[in-house]
């Protein structure tokens, strides 16, 4: 046990890849043992990662623990070294819990080359989670380009019509993007003994060797010089901003996303794309200080250009899982936009609705996949009355809908609630072009419920479908409850990420804290202000079943937060907002 | 200096020595012995006993033996025990292959030698002369090599092509080793740096000298612009002769060239460091965009070899320790992954089988997993994705790079990474995920080529995941390199 308890990352990182390895032993033809052996796999590493939720120790969330330290690759100074805080603690919990549910998910839908589609998904666990866990610059990068090639394979081989190009795009985008932040990491591995031999902390901490630590990368921050900062922030931006994806480089994104089988398209959106928001806050903010600062506005404006534009295609698209696709465009926009506010309710909205997205993305991907095994079509057209016929389906996509619109009690609403609060810290229009994002997603996703769930059952060949059977509720029921969860009690998420989120806003912005002293009283470790959140979840319990409810909470929600200093007329924005709602209810109809 | 020679020179040379000796026996033995695959054995012992001798003199610490024209420093050891194990696979896979082709004939294995000991000559020469004597050694055994598949119109063609240009580009390196001559007044390498460094620095005969050694050097390492031989050579010759080329003689070459630049005209490095970018960044790219449109795995490998040579002048570019780590190690990785690629193609080429097209790799997961995962390997290796060999040697080469500042180089280099990527993924496309076309026949997997499968595939996953030893082994190498 104690040994468990000390190599805990170790062992929760490398299971999978023990797993694929064991995989490889079995005959391919005994594809029922095989598909049994990798769900006991999958769960087995989900049940290994949970104890990291309860032995963690949140009044320290933003200290690394669960260390461990070996030498690796002694002349370079590479180290393996592993560590969570709460950040990486609540990914990797996604991670490992995803990963079971898109392996629990494949049982029927894959029926060709069964062995080697497991072993590319156990590899590709591997490869995420040992990004999660990694404390070593150089061990972050093998890690991070690892995962790409099983899930190349993925794609590519049990893909749909398009897949060798969308996997050679998914390939390439996130080739070029890495090679380009290996460039900025070893920018950095020069600069360090440079900076450690004139900074004696720094020394004391890390020694005066070269290194990857990632803990000492972020010590020197401050000593490192602008023109530095800002070249390597472009290296690790482009790097980052690919796998987000950010725009203008989303491109691969709805290809990859479309054309993946279920499972892929569930780990795509559930866990790769954060990566690169995982790289941003943990690599370019407190590494890159002065520069996050002073791309700020260009990074904003990015996000928003995201939220809005992958809203509007989202609407646009025939295809259910194109529409996902692209929605999570948007939502990744959301995130990087509160990333980018550099204030803690900013961050703390942007780390939580990346596990938000995880959840309510993943559960649609999975949603959309279930009717294409049935049906073997996404079209919407095709598709309408299913809730006559399917209604358990209709419950939980109904469900999954209103989490990704952010409905209050549901994940979505915490996330993007917080996020447009720290943005209106920053600038009213942030928060503004934010807002419409979310009247947008309201809008695209109740037409899709409305096109596919209501109305007439008039396509003939629907009428056969069964509902869910009970291996598909079981790959659903989980998220429905996380869901729910975060929704109305999202204290123990908050509890995790406040520490390291504090800590990254007093890296990028030093002496935040002592200029506002009333903000650091909210967020301060478990305090009222995870009670602000959980008394407005309830006010807006009411309005359940009205997405204009959110926007309404959100005018009087932001009337309530704005530090009165900051030059703000509430009034223009529930102006804009019921403009906003209004245009919402006319898609409606 | 002392004396011009010494009985105790010839223990500098021992290596060599047995070589030749092995190399002459053979050409005996031929006539008396029919089956003509123990010779290969007989010269896998040659090659053995080369490097006994090798680890032997490597006590010795740096010999400098027939008045300073030759050294034997552990950066000549380092590179001829790479060129022994290059031999030494090149041997594994041409037993079975040339049953194949009906062209067993022993003169191949003495050959094979002799360019061995002509290479050894570049790594260990610190003298005009002696460099160019072992580069012609080398090169003529190659040519003959080459066109090795006497009944081959392709075969013969690609000797002609690659002995005429080979020819041509020696004459230039001849002309401006002359012009280095006339400038010192010697061919001893420091000498001539000496030399270089009292005259002007932008004195056009310098220039001139500069300019043609380069070229000269560019041929034979087939960068760009002198590339053109390359393709057409790599495709023509004999499957293992093609492996031993692309990674023997190229490492050869780089080892010579590392003498000239790093030792001779040194003195004008500043001139010839934009020369180098400009050569580095054109090969690099260009090696890549044509490889982009090969079908032919030979072709596809031969420009990806240019594209790896360009590579590898990025490590002289940055011209310092790292930099030259970074060589020594690129070239040891890049021996066994590539030799481990061209294995595959070997086997491959089975009775009434070409096996050269990528076409004819369809399903080759479906039919020999193992086989299949191996190439992904080597691919992913030669594209550079960790945790391979080939993701340690480029990492390293980019680390030179930025910590001497040579950003946009390190920048376009980087990019061409994904460029890379793309072809080397054509293979692994239509191993794995193409449907198997008609059956052909099992790959011919004799039990030289399972063994270099089995060294190459060891050392690639080997150097990727634990590359320390390696990289203290080519640290060490490169550390007594006169700078």
């Amino acid at each position: 046990m104690e040994f468990f308890r000390t190599h805990i990352l170790t062992i929760v990182a490398f299971l999978p890849l023990a797993g694929a390895i064991a995989l490889l032993f079995f005959p391919k033809e005994q594809k029922m043992r095989i598909r049994l052996c990798a769900n006991v796999i999958a769960i087995v590493s989900f049940l290994v990662s949970v104890p990291l939720f309860f032995w963690f120790d949140y009044d320290n969330s933003a200290t690394m623990q669960f260390t461990e330290s070996a030498s690796w690759i002694e002349s370079l100074g590479v180290r393996y070294s592993v560590g969570i805080d709460g950040i990486s603690l609540l990914l990797i919990l996604l991670t490992t819990l995803l990963g079971a549910i898109a392996i629990l998910s494949s049982w029927e839908s894959i029926q060709d080359r069964v062995k080697e589609y497991y072993v590319f998904l156990l590899l590709l666990q591997t490869g995420m989670l040992g990004v999660f866990v990694t404390l070593d610059f150089f061990m972050f990068y093998v890690f991070w380009e690892v995962m790409l090639v099983p899930m190349y394979f993925l794609i590519g081989i049990w893909g749909g019509p398009r897949k060798l190009y969308a996997a050679i795009k998914f390939f390439l985008y996130t080739l070029v993007g890495s090679v380009l932040l290996l460039l900025g990491i070893l920018a950095l591995y020069f600069q360090y003994p440079g900076i450690a031999a004139s900074v004696p902390q720094l020394a004391a901490d890390f020694g005066l060797d070269r290194t990857f630590d990632i803990m000492a990368f972020q010590s020197m921050a401050p000593n490192l010089p602008f023109g530095i900062q800002y070249w390597v922030f472009l290296a690790f931006f482009v790097g980052f901003a690919i796998k987000v994806p950010m725009f203008p480089f989303h491109t691969w994104l709805p290809d990859a996303h479309v054309e993946a089988p279920t499972a892929g398209s569930v780990i795509l959106a559930g866990v790769l794309l954060k990566m690169g928001t995982y790289g941003f806050v943990r690599f370019s903010l407190p590494m890159l200080p002065e520069a996050s600062v002073y791309f700020t506005n260009h990074m904003i404006v990015l996000s928003i250009v995201a939220i809005i534009y992958g809203a509007l295609v989202a609407m646009m698209q025939k295809d259910m899982k194109s529409l996902v696709a692209y929605s999570s465009v948007s939502h990744m926009g959301f995130v990087m936009l509160g990333m980018f506010a550099l204030n803690p309710n900013g961050l703390n909205g942007s780390l939580l609705q990346q596990i938000n997205h995880g959840i309510s993305t993943g559960a649609l991907f999975l949603i959309v996949g279930i009717i294409y095994d049935r049906r073997h079509t996404r079209e919407i057209a095709e598709f309408g009355g299913l809730s006559s016929i399917m209604p358990k389906y209709a419950v939980i996509f109904a469900i999954m809908t209103m989490s990704s619109i952010g409905l209050p009690m549901l994940n979505g609403f915490i996330g993007e609630f917080t996020i447009l609060a720290g943005a209106l810290q920053e600038n009213l229009w942030w928060a503004v072009a934010g807002a419409s994002g979310i009247v947008l997603g309201a809008a695209y996703m109740l037409w899709l419920y409305q096109r596919t769930m209501f109305g007439k059952l008039d396509n003939p060949k629907n009428e056969g479908l069964k509902d869910l059977n009970a291996r598909e509720m079981a790959t659903l029921i989980p998220l429905v409850i996380l869901a729910f969860w975060i929704g109305i009690y999202p204290a123990p998420f908050f509890k995790a990420l406040d520490g390291p989120v504090n800590k990254i806003v007093e890296a990028v912005r030093p002496g935040y804290f002592d200029a506002n002293p009333i903000e650091a009283a909210i967020e301060g470790p478990r305090n009222g202000g995870l009670n602000t959140f959980e008394s407005i979840a309830d006010s807006g319990a009411g309005d359940l079943g009205d997405a204009n409810g959110t926007v309404a909470a959100l005018a009087t929600v932001a009337e309530e937060t704005v530090r009165p200093a900051a030059p703000f007329d509430a009034g223009r924005v529930v102006a804009v907002l019921s403009e906003a709602s209004g245009e919402l209810n006319e898609a409606q109809e | 200096m002392g004396e011009f020679f010494q009985i105790s020179d010839l223990t500098a040379i021992a290596p060599e020595l047995a070589l030749t000796v092995f190399g002459l026996a053979l050409l005996v033995f031929d006539l008396i012995v029919p089956d003509k695959r123990k010779l290969g054995y007989f010269a896998l012992l040659g090659l053995f006993v080369s490097a006994l001798l090798l680890f032997r003199n490597s006590d010795l610490g740096i010999v400098s033996a027939y008045g300073g024209q030759i050294v034997a420093d552990p950066f000549a050891a380092y590179f001829k025990l790479m060129f022994l194990a290059a031999a030494a696979l090149t041997v594994g896979l041409s037993i079975r292959y040339f049953d194949i082709e009906g062209e067993q004939h022993g003169e191949f294995y003495a050959l094979l030698l002799f360019a061995v000991m002509g290479m050894m000559f570049m790594a260990g020469g610190t003298d005009l002369v002696t460099l160019y004597i072992g580069l012609e050694t080398m090169a003529i055994a190659t040519y003959i090599l080459v066109g090795f598949l006497r009944g081959s119109a392709r075969s013969n063609e690609a000797a002609i092509k690659y002995f005429l240009l080979g020819a041509f580009s020696s004459g230039i390196l001849l002309y401006g080793m002359s012009l280095l001559y006339g400038i010192s007044g010697s061919t001893n390498l420091t000498a001539i740096a000496d030399a270089l460094t009292r005259r002007d620095i932008a004195d056009p005969v310098s220039m001139i000298a500069m300019a043609t050694v380069a070229a000269g050097l560019f041929f034979k390492i087939a960068a760009v612009p002198f590339h053109q031989w390359t393709p057409d050579a790599y495709e023509g010759a004999p499957s293992p002769v093609t492996a031993f080329m692309s990674v023997a003689v190229k490492a050869a070459s780089f080892a010579m060239m590392v003498r000239v630049f790093m030792v001779a005209i040194y003195p004008l490095r500043d001139q010839w460091v934009p020369l180098l970018v400009a050569v580095a960044v054109m090969t690099i790219t260009l090696g890549n965009l044509a490889a982009l449109r090969q079908t032919n795995v030979k072709r596809l490998l031969a420009y990806s070899s240019i594209s790896h040579a360009g590579f590898v002048l990025l490590g002289l570019i940055a011209g310092n320790d790292t930099g030259m780590t970074a060589v020594a190690l690129y070239l040891f990785v890049y021996t066994f992954m590539n030799v481990g690629t061209w294995a595959i193609v070997v086997a491959l080429r089975r009775k009434n089988v070409i096996g050269e097209n990528i076409d004819e790799m369809n399903g080759l997961f479906f039919r020999h997993p193992v086989a299949a995962v191996m190439m992904l390997i080597f691919m992913l290796s030669l594209a550079g994705i960790p945790p391979t060999a080939g993701f340690v040697a480029k990492y390293y080469l980019f680390s030179a790079v930025i910590e001497t500042g040579h950003i946009t180089v390190a920048v376009i280099a980087a990019l061409n990474i994904a460029i890379g990527l793309y072809y080397y993924m054509r293979v692994v496309v239509a191993m794995f995920i193409t449907e198997p076309g008609e059956e052909t026949g099992r790959l011919a997997l004799s039990g030289g080529v399972v063994s270099v499968l089995a060294i190459t595939i060891l050392l690639t996953i080997l150097i990727g995941l634990y590359p320390d030893p390696f990289i203290e082994m080519a640290r060490e190498a490169t550390a007594t390199l006169a700078f």
